[in-house]
């Protein structure tokens, strides 16, 4: 759910990294805050466990620029992947805007992105949203991977809406601007809809 | 039921803002702020610079979000309100409408008492402020609205921009 506020001529849009444990969520999102300008980043934060596991979700404020003379911010958040986690994972899907699934390319992960993205699926309905039609991007990350298995395997059992797929190694930020602008670029497509 | 933009006007703005700085003066508080549900801030008063109000805003969200599931484990709706007691400055957190929080940072100049008393009188008042906002975006959504957004004519080169290409 976008936040427009014409007073301040502000946008604000929600987008939410979703994916099984240690797939590589938090690292996108900490690549994205060293890389940003630090005028236009806020304060990342990170909600962990001792062994940096993310606990409840990762936050990052990012200031892009204008868009037809509104301030756009995009608010980041990472969920936790570990399965125990689910309910914080459905509260953090609550009024998002758009959502980056990164999937872990590594043959032994594959049935555990089929599961988080089953997972999704439920956790969108609940909070009202429909997956099929939501701003969605896939990102298989981990590319560098020597078990990473070939990317037409992981195009057939995890792609299911044409959407956006994008090839990562999120550790060396490859593939991680690329991700979000994708995703960006839907929900500003969608606010045009509006 | 999810999917309908928040969309503030200027009016609107202002007199939610009118409404918690007079909310800050009468409870004695450092700080109010406004924060919808979903974590962004929508209005502040206050010594505001003192405080990452993003953050703050994200996170009350979260734990409106977390004490919420933990009302529904119990078989309640809802928790209404929040109390953090800290040393020097305490947090009060109020739900206001279906999809405001209010949040009011308070220390030993004030009381609780004092906070609660005045947050409930101003509640009413952005609870309708609120619902204002939310009928305009329910007829907005309709297909009859005459209501024209600026955002009709982003482009890919817009985009782009955003990024830097």
């Amino acid at each position: 759910m976008t936040f427009i506020n014409y007073a301040s001529r502000e946008i604000n849009c929600k987008i939410v990294y979703y994916g099984p444990g240690l797939c590589g969520k938090t690292t996108n999102i900490q690549w994205i805050h060293e890389q940003a300008n630090p005028e236009k980043r806020g304060k990342l934060v990170s909600l962990a466990t001792e062994t940096d596991r993310t606990l409840f979700f990762d936050f990052l404020p990012l200031d892009m620029g204008m868009v037809k003379g509104f301030k756009v911010r995009f608010h980041l958040y990472t969920v936790p992947g570990q399965v125990f986690y689910d309910a914080s994972r459905k509260l953090i899907l609550r009024g998002c805007d758009g959502v980056i699934f990164v999937a872990d390319s590594q043959r032994p992960r594959l049935e555990a992105n089929i599961e988080s993205i089953a997972n999704l699926a439920t956790n969108l309905k609940d909070n009202g949203f429909d997956i099929r039609t939501i701003p969605y991007v896939l990102q298989l990350n981990k590319r560098d991977m020597p078990t990473a298995a070939p990317l037409g395997e992981m195009e057939d059992l995890l792609r299911f809406r044409n959407e956006p797929m994008v090839e990562a190694v999120a550790s060396r930020g490859q593939g991680v601007i690329e991700t979000l602008k994708a995703c960006a670029r839907q929900i500003l497509m969608e606010l045009q809809r509006s | 039921m999810a999917k309908l933009d928040l969309v503030m006007f200027e009016e609107e703005y202002k007199q939610l803002q009118e409404i918690i700085g007079r909310l800050q003066v009468d409870s004695s508080s450092k700080v109010v702020f406004l924060v919808d549900k979903n974590g962004q801030q929508i209005a502040a008063s206050g010594d505001v610079r003192s405080i990452d109000a993003t953050s703050l805003a994200s996170l009350t969200a979260g734990n409106v979000a977390a004490t919420d599931g933990l009302a529904k484990l119990i078989g309640e709706k809802e928790f209404s309100l929040l109390f953090h007691e800290g040393e020097k400055d305490n947090l009060h957190i109020s739900i206001v409408g279906k999809r405001g929080i209010l949040v009011v940072i308070f220390d030993q100049s004030s009381s609780l008492a004092l906070v609660r008393l005045r947050v409930k009188k101003s509640s009413r008042e952005l609870a309708e402020i609120f619902e204002k906002v939310e009928q305009r975006a329910q007829a907005t959504a309709d297909e009859s609205s005459s209501f024209e957004s600026p955002f009709s004519e982003i482009t890919d080169e817009d985009i782009d921009k955003l990024f830097g290409d």
